[in-house]
C-alpha cells in the first residue's frame, strides 16, 4: 500500500539531492540549472502526491503551471547561456562576476 | 517739520545710494555735485531747524516716525528726538561733512575710488545724522553702528595696502569691544525699564536708583552704576578712550578727508554725545562719573605726551584728537555735559581744519607725510599756513579763539567739581595744556618753519614712494599752494574756529540752551557755580590771564620753538643723551606697550585659541572624524559588504539555500 | 503490494539517476540521468494515477526541456577540467546544509500527520485525471492558463532576441526587392546614328 509519506520522503530525497548538486557543482552553469530542475521535480512530486492523497485536484493544476513556467525559464536560461557563452568562451561561473559590487 | 527732518536725513542717503550704485553712470563731476547737493542741502535745513529751535524756542520734537516692529510689547521703532543738542550736532556734522565734500574734489581727483569715496562719506552723514537724531536706543544702535561701518570701509579705502587693510580690522574689532559694552548697557536698559525710549527710560531712571543687581555671586552693585558702565565702554570704543584707544592713530591709514570727518570731528564724538544725551542717567551714578572722569584725564594726558614722538603729520592730529577727546570726557565726568558738547563743538571746527590742512600739505608735498621731511613751507602754502595757524592757535587755546573758550570753562569746570578724581583730572588737563601746545607748534614749526628739508629728502623719499607718487620723474619740485576746492574749505573752517567761542559761550555754557535737555543735579552743578560770576565773553577772556592755563600754553609754544627751531639739539639730547630720557622717549615710542599688549597679548591668543579649535575641534573632530570618519567608516563597511556581493551566482545560490534552511529551521525549532 | 513494490524501484532509479546527475563527470551523461529521473517520475506519477501530468512531463519536460539542454550542452565546448575545480572545496558546507535539511525535513516528515494511511483517493467511476482536470482548467484555471499561454509566448520571444546576432557585412539576397525590379531599372536603350561605311 502507497502511503503519502512515501512520495513525501521520496521528494525529500530528491530535494536534498538536488541542494547538495548545487554546492557540488557549483561552477557549471549547465548543471546548476539540472539541479534547479531538479529540485522542481521534487516539489512537483510533493504537489502531485498532495493532490492525489487528499483528493483536491488545484496541486495538479499548480504543477501543470509549475511545468509552464520552468519550461519558460529553461529556454530563457540557456538562451543567456548561449549568449554568456558566445561572449566570454565559457560557462564557468567565476568568469561570470560582472555584477559583483 | 517731520518732512524736513526726514529731508535732511535721506538727501545724503539716497545721494549716497545713486552715486554707489550708479558711479560709473553719473561720472566724477556727477557724484560729487549730488553728494554736496544732498549735503548742502541737508546743512542748510539744519541750520533753519537750528534757528528753529535755539532762535524761535520751538518746543523739543519727540515722534516716532515708524514701527519697525513689535516683539513682545517692545516696539521697535524708527524716531527722531530733535531737541537744541541735536539741532547743534546736526549743523556741526553737516557743515563739517560739506566742507569735507569739497575739500574731497581737490584731495582724490587722481584716485580712482572717487565716486566710492563720495558715496561713503555722504553715507557716513546718514548714518551720523541717524545717530544724533534718534530717540530710542535701538536707533542710537543702529546709528552708531553705521558710522562705525562706513569708518571701517574708509579706513580701508586704499584696501590694497596691507597696513590699511589692518588698520581697519583692528578699528573694526577694537570697537567691537567697545559696542560688545554698549549692546550689553542697552540690554540691561530693556530689561529694567522694559523701554528703549529716551523718553520713558529717562523717567524710568530715578525709579531704578536704588536697585541693585549681582552679575558675580556675592557682588551687588547699583544697577544704574553698571548701566552707565556699560554704555560708557561703547563710548570708550567710539570716541577711542584709554584703554580702547589704539584704533585711532592707526586709522590714519584712510585717505585725510575722512580722518577730518570721521575720526576727529564727527563719529568719535558720538560717544561724548551719547552720554551727553544721557545725562540723567549719568547724574544718578556718581560711581559712573568718577570712572569717566579719571579714565578722560588719563587719556587727555598720555595721548598728548604720544604727540610729541610722532613724526607722520596726520598721527600727529590724530593723537591731538585723542588728547581732545580726553578733555570732552572729563568735562563729563564733571557733570559739565555742556562743557563738553561746546567743546565738542569748537574741537569739530578746528580739529577738521588741521587736518584739512595737514592734508593741504600732503598733496603739496605729493603724499609725503614726514614731517622730518618738510620745513619752511610758509613760504609756498600762505593760506594753507595760515589757516594751519589759526586751527593751531584755537587748538592750544589760544586768548580769544573759540578753543580757548570751551577749554578754560572746561579746565574752571573740572576745577569746581567736588568729585573725588577731581584732583587729578585738574593736574592732567593743566599739564595737557602745556603739552597741547607743545606737540601743536612742534608740528607748526617742523611743517612751515625752519629749513626746506624736502630739498634734500625728495630724491630718496620719492623712491621709497615710487609706486603712490606718479610724479616721481620729476625729481625735485617746488611745493605749490593747493586748489581753490581745498583752501576754500580751510577758510570757511578757519572762521568759526576764531570766532564761534565767543558768540557760543554764554547760552550754550551758562544760559538755557540745553534747558531741559541736559539734567544736573544740583550737587554736581559746576557750571551753575561758574555761572554765578560769568560776566560775558569778555571778562571771561581776561579772567583767563588769571589762570594758569593761558600761561601753559605760551609755555608750550616757547618750549616748541626753542627745542624744534633755534636749538634742535634739545630733542636729541632729551631723546637719546641721558637714561630716563632715553626710557621715556623708548615707552612713548611704544605706545605704552598698549600695541604690543592687544597684537601680542590679546590677538595672539586668539588667534592661538582659533588656532586649536580649527585643529582640534574642525580639522581633527569634526572634519575627520565626523565628516570624513563617517565616510570613512562607510567606505569601510561598504568595502566589506561588497564582498557579499560576489557576482558568483553560486554565492547567491548557496545565501538563498542557507536562508531558506534557517527560516526552516526557525519555524520548526524556535518558534 | 505490487505497487508498493514498482514504487521502491522506480524510486531507487530515480535516486541513483539523481545521484548520477550531480556527480556525472560528462555534462551530456547528466542531461541523459536527468531525463531517466524524469521519466522515472512520470512513472511514479502514474502509480497514483495522475496520468496527464506524468505524460506532459514526459512530452514537455523530456521532449523539449531536455531535449534543448541536451542540444545546449552539446553545443557548447565545455572545459571540463577547469569546471569539476574545486569539486570538494564546497563540500563539507554543503554537506553541512543538507544535513541541516535531512534532519529539518525528516522532523516535518516523522513528527506530523503525513503518515496518512490511506491511498490515493479514488477516481469517480467513468471519469478520469484528464478529464477531471480539464473540466478545471478551462472554467476555474481559465484566466492563469491564458497567462502561462502568454508566458510561454515570452519565453519564446525573450530567447530568439536573446540570441539572435546581426553579424555585418554578410552578403544576403532581399527576394523582395528582387521580385520588385522593373525593367527600366536594370536596361537603358541609347539613340545613337548609325555607322556608315564608307
Amino acid at each position: 500500500m502507497i502511503t503519502l509519506s512515501h512520495y513525501l520522503m521520496l521528494s525529500g530525497v530528491l530535494f536534498v539531492l538536488s541542494v547538495a548538486g548545487i554546492f557540488i557543482n557549483r561552477k557549471n552553469v549547465i548543471l546548476l540549472l539540472m539541479c534547479i530542475e531538479l529540485m522542481l521535480l521534487a516539489v512537483n512530486m510533493n504537489f502531485v502526491a498532495f493532490s492525489r492523497f487528499s483528493g483536491d485536484l488545484a496541486g495538479q493544476v499548480f504543477v501543470f503551471f509549475i511545468l509552464t513556467v520552468a519550461a519558460a525559464e529553461a529556454a530563457i536560461g540557456l538562451a543567456i547561456l548561449v549568449i554568456l557563452f558566445r561572449g566570454k568562451g565559457s560557462i564557468n561561473v567565476e568568469d561570470l562576476d560582472v555584477m559583483k559590487g | 517739520m517731520q518732512g524736513i527732518y526726514l529731508t535732511i536725513v535721506l538727501a545724503p542717503l539716497v545721494a549716497a545710494v545713486i552715486v554707489g550704485l550708479f558711479g560709473r553712470q553719473v561720472g566724477r563731476t556727477g557724484a560729487h555735485t549730488l553728494t554736496i547737493a544732498g549735503v548742502g542741502g541737508a546743512f542748510l535745513l539744519s541750520l533753519w531747524v537750528l534757528k528753529v529751535h535755539a532762535l524761535d524756542g520751538a518746543a523739543p520734537f519727540n515722534a516716532t516716525l515708524y514701527t519697525w516692529g513689535v516683539v513682545d510689547g517692545l516696539r521697535l521703532e524708527v524716531g527722531f528726538l530733535v531737541d537744541n543738542l541735536t539741532a547743534l550736532m546736526m549743523c556741526v556734522v553737516t557743515f563739517v561733512s560739506l566742507m569735507v565734500h569739497i575739500y574731497t574734489i581737490g584731495y582724490m581727483h587722481e584716485d580712482d575710488g572717487y565716486q566710492r569715496f563720495f558715496s561713503y562719506i555722504s553715507l557716513f552723514t546718514f548714518a551720523m545724522l541717524m545717530l544724533v537724531m534718534a530717540n530710542n536706543f535701538l536707533q542710537l544702535f543702529f546709528g552708531w553702528e553705521a558710522v562705525g561701518l562706513v569708518s571701517y570701509l574708509l579706513i580701508g579705502f586704499w584696501y590694497t595696502r596691507p597696513s590699511a587693510v589692518f588698520a581697519n580690522m583692528k578699528a573694526f574689532l577694537v570697537n567691537r569691544v567697545g559696542d560688545f559694552g554698549f549692546l550689553l548697557g542697552i540690554a540691561a536698559i530693556l530689561q529694567y525699564t522694559g523701554s528703549l525710549d529716551y523718553r520713558e527710560v529717562f523717567a524710568a531712571a530715578p525709579t531704578l536708583q536704588g536697585q541693585t543687581l549681582s552679575v558675580l555671586p556675592g557682588a551687588s552693585w547699583s544697577v544704574l552704576t553698571v548701566i552707565c558702565l556699560l554704555l560708557f565702554v561703547g563710548a570708550m570704543g567710539k570716541s577711542a578712550q584709554m584703554p580702547l584707544h589704539v584704533w585711532l592713530p592707526d586709522s590714519m591709514e584712510g585717505p585725510t578727508p575722512i580722518s577730518a570727518l570721521i575720526h576727529a570731528a564727527t563719529m568719535v564724538t558720538a560717544g561724548i554725545f551719547m552720554v551727553a544725551r544721557m545725562s540723567p542717567l549719568y547724574e544718578l551714578s556718581e560711581t559712573a562719573l568718577n570712572t569717566i572722569l579719571l579714565i578722560g584725564s588719563a587719556t587727555a594726558f598720555f595721548m598728548g605726551l604720544l604727540g610729541i614722538v610722532q613724526t607722520d603729520i596726520k598721527r600727529v592730529v590724530a593723537y591731538s584728537t585723542l588728547s581732545q577727546l580726553g578733555y570732552m570726557t572729563v568735562a563729563l565726568g564733571v557733570s559739565a555735559y555742556s562743557a563738553a558738547v561746546f567743546h565738542l563743538m569748537t574741537h569739530a571746527f578746528f580739529k577738521a581744519l588741521l587736518f584739512l590742512a595737514a592734508g593741504s600739505v600732503i598733496i603739496a608735498m605729493h603724499h609725503e607725510q614726514d614731517m622730518r621731511r618738510m620745513g619752511g613751507l610758509w613760504r609756498y602754502l600762505p593760506i594753507t599756513y595760515i589757516t594751519c595757524l589759526i586751527g593751531a592757535l584755537a587748538l592750544i587755546g589760544f586768548p580769544g579763539f573759540s578753543g580757548f573758550f570751551s577749554k578754560d570753562a572746561l579746565i574752571e569746570a573740572v576745577a569746581e567739581s567736588h568729585l573725588p578724581g577731581a584732583g587729578i583730572a585738574h593736574a592732567a588737563v593743566l599739564s595737557g595744556v602745556f603739552i597741547t601746545a607743545f606737540y601743536t607748534f612742534r608740528l607748526i614749526f617742523l611743517v612751515f618753519h625752519g629749513p626746506e628739508r624736502f630739498r634734500e629728502a625728495a630724491g630718496d623719499s620719492h623712491a621709497a614712494h615710487a609706486d603712490h607718487d606718479a610724479h616721481d620723474h620729476h625729481g625735485v619740485h617746488e611745493p605749490h599752494e593747493s586748489p581753490w576746492v581745498v583752501t576754500l574749505p580751510l577758510i570757511l573752517l578757519a572762521i568759526p574756529s576764531i570766532i564761534i567761542g565767543a558768540f557760543t559761550i554764554e547760552p550754550m555754557l551758562f544760559g538755557d540752551f540745553f534747558r531741559g535737555v541736559i539734567q544736573v543735579s544740583h550737587a554736581h552743578d559746576v557750571l551753575g557755580e561758574m555761572a554765578e560770576h560769568f560776566h560775558g565773553p569778555w571778562a571771561f577772556l581776561l579772567h583767563g590771564f588769571q589762570g594758569p592755563a593761558v600761561y601753559l600754553a605760551f609755555a608750550g609754544v616757547a618750549s616748541a620753538a626753542y627745542v624744534y627751531l633755534i636749538n634742535p639739539a634739545v630733542a636729541d639730547f632729551f631723546a637719546h643723551r641721558f637714561a630716563l630720557g632715553r626710557v621715556v622717549n623708548w615707552i612713548l615710542l611704544h605706545k605704552y606697550g598698549f600695541d604690543a599688549l592687544y597684537i601680542q597679548g590679546f590677538a595672539a591668543f586668539g588667534r592661538g585659541l582659533g588656532r586649536y579649535f580649527w585643529q582640534r575641534g574642525d580639522v581633527d573632530l569634526i572634519d575627520g572624524r565626523l565628516v570624513n570618519g563617517t565616510a570613512q567608516r562607510v567606505v569601510a563597511w561598504a568595502a566589506k559588504g561588497r564582498t557579499l556581493q560576489s557576482g558568483y551566482l553560486y554565492h547567491y545560490a548557496f545565501a538563498m539555500l542557507i536562508g531558506l534552511t534557517a527560516m526552516l529551521g526557525w519555524m520548526l525549532f524556535i518558534r | 503490494m505490487f505497487q508498493l513494490v514498482l514504487f521502491y524501484a522506480f524510486s531507487a532509479v530515480l535516486i541513483g539517476a539523481a545521484l548520477a546527475v550531480i556527480t556525472a563527470r560528462n555534462p551530456v551523461h547528466s542531461v541523459l540521468f536527468l531525463v531517466l529521473a524524469f521519466f522515472t517520475s512520470a512513472a511514479l506519477w502514474l502509480l497514483i494515477e495522475a496520468e496527464f501530468l506524468a505524460i506532459v512531463l514526459v512530452l514537455v519536460y523530456v521532449g523539449a526541456v531536455m531535449v534543448l539542454f541536451l542540444f545546449v550542452v552539446m553545443m557548447i565546448d565545455v572545459d571540463l577540467a577547469a569546471l569539476r575545480e574545486g569539486f570538494n572545496r564546497s563540500l563539507p558546507l554543503g554537506m553541512g546544509v543538507v544535513l541541516l535539511i535531512v534532519l529539518e525535513l525528516s522532523v516535518v516528515l516523522g513528527g506530523s500527520g503525513f503518515s496518512g494511511k490511506g491511498g490515493p483517493v479514488p477516481l469517480p467511476e467513468g471519469g478520469s485525471n484528464i478529464r477531471a482536470l480539464g473540466e478545471v482548467m478551462y472554467t476555474q484555471y481559465v484566466y492563469p492558463f491564458e497567462i502561462a499561454s502568454v508566458i510561454l509566448l515570452l519565453a519564446i520571444v525573450a530567447a530568439i532576441a536573446l540570441t539572435l546576432r546581426r553579424r555585418p557585412g554578410r552578403l544576403v539576397q532581399n527576394p523582395g526587392l528582387q521580385a520588385k525590379v522593373r525593367p527600366e531599372d536594370r536596361l537603358r536603350i541609347l539613340k545613337m546614328p548609325s555607322e556608315t561605311r564608307d
